[in-house]
């Protein structure tokens, strides 16, 4: 299958590696990621900040990018979000039904990645290796805007030599919230050490999640507490394979000697 | 007397009443997240109450059919509001009460005390209200020398405390009993001095307070859940029975209901009178569901008077996106999920609603700008718009609301460049490369300036990867 990649603002300027390993897992599943370069972001921090005038910019240029694709894929839930909720809202308020419908059109064929993996490409077992505790943050715009449900659970169940640690209220925010966690510093702040406290007691080494801005919240609260615990993408560790494990492991050694 | 929907929709007026926030949200939020006592009483009781509405939602097969029902009964009665007061006023009319319509706060007030006097007393017992604490009724009824006595117990403990309600249903659910217990010695005349800390205790304790205040009142004023416009029914849903107590034995009953509150028929209730308990309490069916029509010679109140309060909510309805706020049957249920209450507390929601439905509600009674941090005290998360039992979609309105209102400059100029280098790809290229080059951030984001500041605070932004996706793209 023929597959256009919206990279997403902060994985592509902050998490590249997120969606190199989308791009890696998918072509090793045999389909062609195409990367339309005049993409750059879904205006979904403008929408939520209050600025949906500002954002009809960025929808109009989405649906232009995008239009020609019949399956698009993001490693963002929330930004997944945007792309079906928010951008059809956005051009109505302006006044533009025809860039509405356009746009409900494309958020229509428009994936988060466990939905591409289990929903269309129909695959549950992607035939990955990650040798790890982990366990998962499920987000709250995967869960409650685009109802994922346990999709990601059942891929990371496939995923060979990874232990799977329950967390403790996995369904509560993390406290991200885009620029809520500056404007609400404080309130935030205080989400997120609930968050990092039902981490730490799964004793897992890897915090895993859909969504690069809710690793980027989880992970700067952990790197500030020191606490040992690595985040990262859903993307990456469905690309892992024996093969790169072991090439890793090699190219260590040589390394050391 | 003033009709609704007479002119232009007007907004809550200020000075009276209790819907507009002192200071800003995060500053009063400040005081909530520093007190470790409030927080594990909040945490406490939230979680029991969601553990057992959880439970007995289960129980119900077409729960979300309920909602949607529920949801569709209330869009139905927007859609037709002033036709269905007008049905309500002729049926309550007709079966011997008399209806007044109170175009604000300072109108409802002045209607309420004027029947208080004119009946002669100079005090009134109180059924748990929001509208009345919404328009400052208490304050007031003291103005002109009326005590007003609330006989909801956790009310009780707001108003001998000298308090303000944190919560819908749980006024008091700030406290603990160690400070309820303080409460009651403090200023209950004849308390027993050796009062414990047990409910039980303390609810009789309550009661025997209480008891003198419901024989010899005469005048009573209550708000309501629900007014049935084809037969002008109203009907008080509660747990503990005093609301009844005040329904039934005075002479006098004086109801303050949100115009929002009326539903069509009988039959609707019957979706509301399942959804609400279990939503809001866990409980199946409510202990005490009142309902009374006009009045009944020889039996309850001789005179009932219902005052129909709009304050700010025609405005509302005016508001396509925002109208359903008013949908809301103040179950709390969106509070009790909510992690921004869970750890701030209600009061710092500044205004008689809490929580994520009042951080949408209150700035549109009042007008945005008068609430305007209120619609970014969320994170979006979504669980306020999972728990309500009527499927107001909290969410959408609270970014519609952020949209109205008025944005710090620098902000505002920091979104419109963002928005502009955004949709120019080679711009947006360079200010990626800009951003690693530069490093103002300093190791770990930990000297960037305010606001951004308080995100370094706390946590540490990424080192820049040496490449970005489209780099890395590019290359390949
Ligand atoms: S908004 Fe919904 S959940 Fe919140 S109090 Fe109202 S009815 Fe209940």
């Amino acid at each position: 299958m023929r597959i256009a990649l919206f990279v997403t603002c902060l994985a592509d300027t902050l998490f590249p590696e997120a969606a190199r390993a989308t791009v890696r897992l998918l072509e090793r599943l045999g389909h062609e990621v195409v990367f339309p370069e005049d993409q750059t972001c879904c205006g979904q921090m403008h929408v939520n900040t209050g600025y949906p005038d500002e954002a009809l910019r960025l929808v109009r240029r989405h649906v232009r990018v995008f239009a020609p694709f019949e399956v698009v894929v993001a490693p963002s839930g929330s930004c997944v979000g945007s792309v079906r909720h928010q951008h059809a809202m956005v051009a109505r308020r302006a006044g533009d039904e025809r860039l509405a419908s356009r746009a409900e059109e494309i958020g229509r064929r428009t994936y988060e990645l466990s939905e591409l993996l289990v929903d269309v490409l129909r695959v549950t077992d992607v035939g990955a290796y990650f040798p790890h505790r982990v366990t998962y943050h499920p987000t709250c715009h995967s869960l409650r805007m685009l109802r994922v449900g346990d999709k990601p659970l059942r891929l990371l169940r496939a995923v060979r030599g990874l232990e799977l640690a329950e967390l403790p209220e996995a369904e509560q925010c993390c406290g991200f919230g885009g620029t809520f966690a500056v404007k609400n510093a404080d309130t935030s702040t205080a989400m997120l050490a609930d968050k990092m406290r039902n981490v730490l007691a799964t004793r897992a080494d890897v915090c895993a999640a859909g969504d690069a801005s809710c690793l980027m919240h989880i992970g700067g609260g952990l790197s500030r507490l020191r606490a040992g615990v690595r985040t990262v993408h859903l993307a990456e560790i469905l690309a892992s394979t024996e093969d790169e494990d072991r090439a890793g492991k090699q190219a260590r050694r040589e390394v050391r000697s | 007397m003033t009709r609704t929907f007479l002119g232009m929709p007007t907004t809550a007026p200020r000075g009276v009443g209790h819907l507009r926030e002192g200071e800003p949200f995060p500053a009063a939020a400040r005081r909530g997240l520093a007190d470790p006592q409030l927080r594990r009483n909040l945490r406490h009781a939230t979680t029991t109450i969601r553990a057992k509405s959880g439970a007995v939602i289960a129980e119900v097969p077409d729960w979300q059919q309920l909602r949607a029902a529920g949801s569709a009964v209330k869009a139905d009665t927007m859609a037709r509001l002033p036709e269905l007061l007008e049905q309500l006023e002729a049926a309550v009319t007709a079966a011997g009460g008399t209806v007044h319509w109170a175009v604000d706060a300072v109108e409802a007030n002045r209607i309420v005390t004027g029947l208080v006097r004119a009946a002669g007393a100079d005090r009134v017992m109180k059924v748990k209200s929001m509208a009345t604490q919404e328009i400052g009724l208490n304050e007031a009824l003291e103005a002109v020398g009326i005590e007003p006595v609330e006989t909801d117990l956790a009310e009780l403990i707001v108003q001998l405390g000298r308090d303000k309600p944190s919560h819908i249903l749980v006024p008091a659910i700030h406290r603990n009993r160690a400070e309820i217990r303080e409460i009651f010695l403090r200023e209950m005349p004849d308390v027993d001095p050796g009062l414990t800390d047990e409910p039980a205790v303390l609810a009789a304790a309550a009661r025997r307070h209480l008891r003198e205040t419901f024989l010899s009142t005469r005048v009573a004023v209550s708000g309501a859940n629900f007014a049935v416009a084809e037969t002008g029914t109203l009907a008080v849903v509660e747990s503990e029975g005093n609301g009844r107590m005040c329904l039934t034995l005075p002479e006098t009953l004086i109801t303050v209901m949100g115009i929002e509150k009326v539903v069509p028929t009988w039959r609707d209730l019957e979706v509301f009178l399942q959804l609400l308990p279990r939503a809001s309490t866990g409980e199946r069916m409510n202990p005490y569901t009142s309902m009374w029509t006009g009045v009944t010679p020889g039996d309850g109140p001789q005179a009932f008077h219902l005052v129909l309060l709009d304050n700010g909510r025609s405005a509302v309805l005016a508001d396509e996106v925002g109208r359903q706020a008013l949908h809301c049957i103040r179950c709390s249920a969106c509070l009790n999920v909510c992690p921004v209450y869970e750890r701030t507390g209600g009061h710092a929601y500044g205004s008689v609603y809490p929580g994520p439905i009042g951080a949408v509600l209150s700035p549109q009674l009042t007008g945005v700008a008068d609430n305007a941090s209120l619609p970014y005290a969320s994170s979006l998360c979504g669980a306020c718009y999972d728990a309500c039992p009527v499927m107001i979609d909290i969410p959408s309105i609270l970014v519609h609301l952020r949209a109205e209102a008025p944005h710090p400059r620098a902000e505002a100029a920091a979104m419109a460049a963002a928005a502009y280098t955004m949709d120019h790809p080679a711009l947006y290229a360079a200010a990626q490369r800009a951003a690693k080059l530069s490093r103002l951030a300093g190791p770990r984001g930990r000297g960037l300036p305010p606001p951004l500041s308080g995100w370094t605070a706390s946590r540490d932004l990424p080192e820049p990867p040496p490449q970005t996706f489209r780099q890395w793209w590019a290359q390949r």
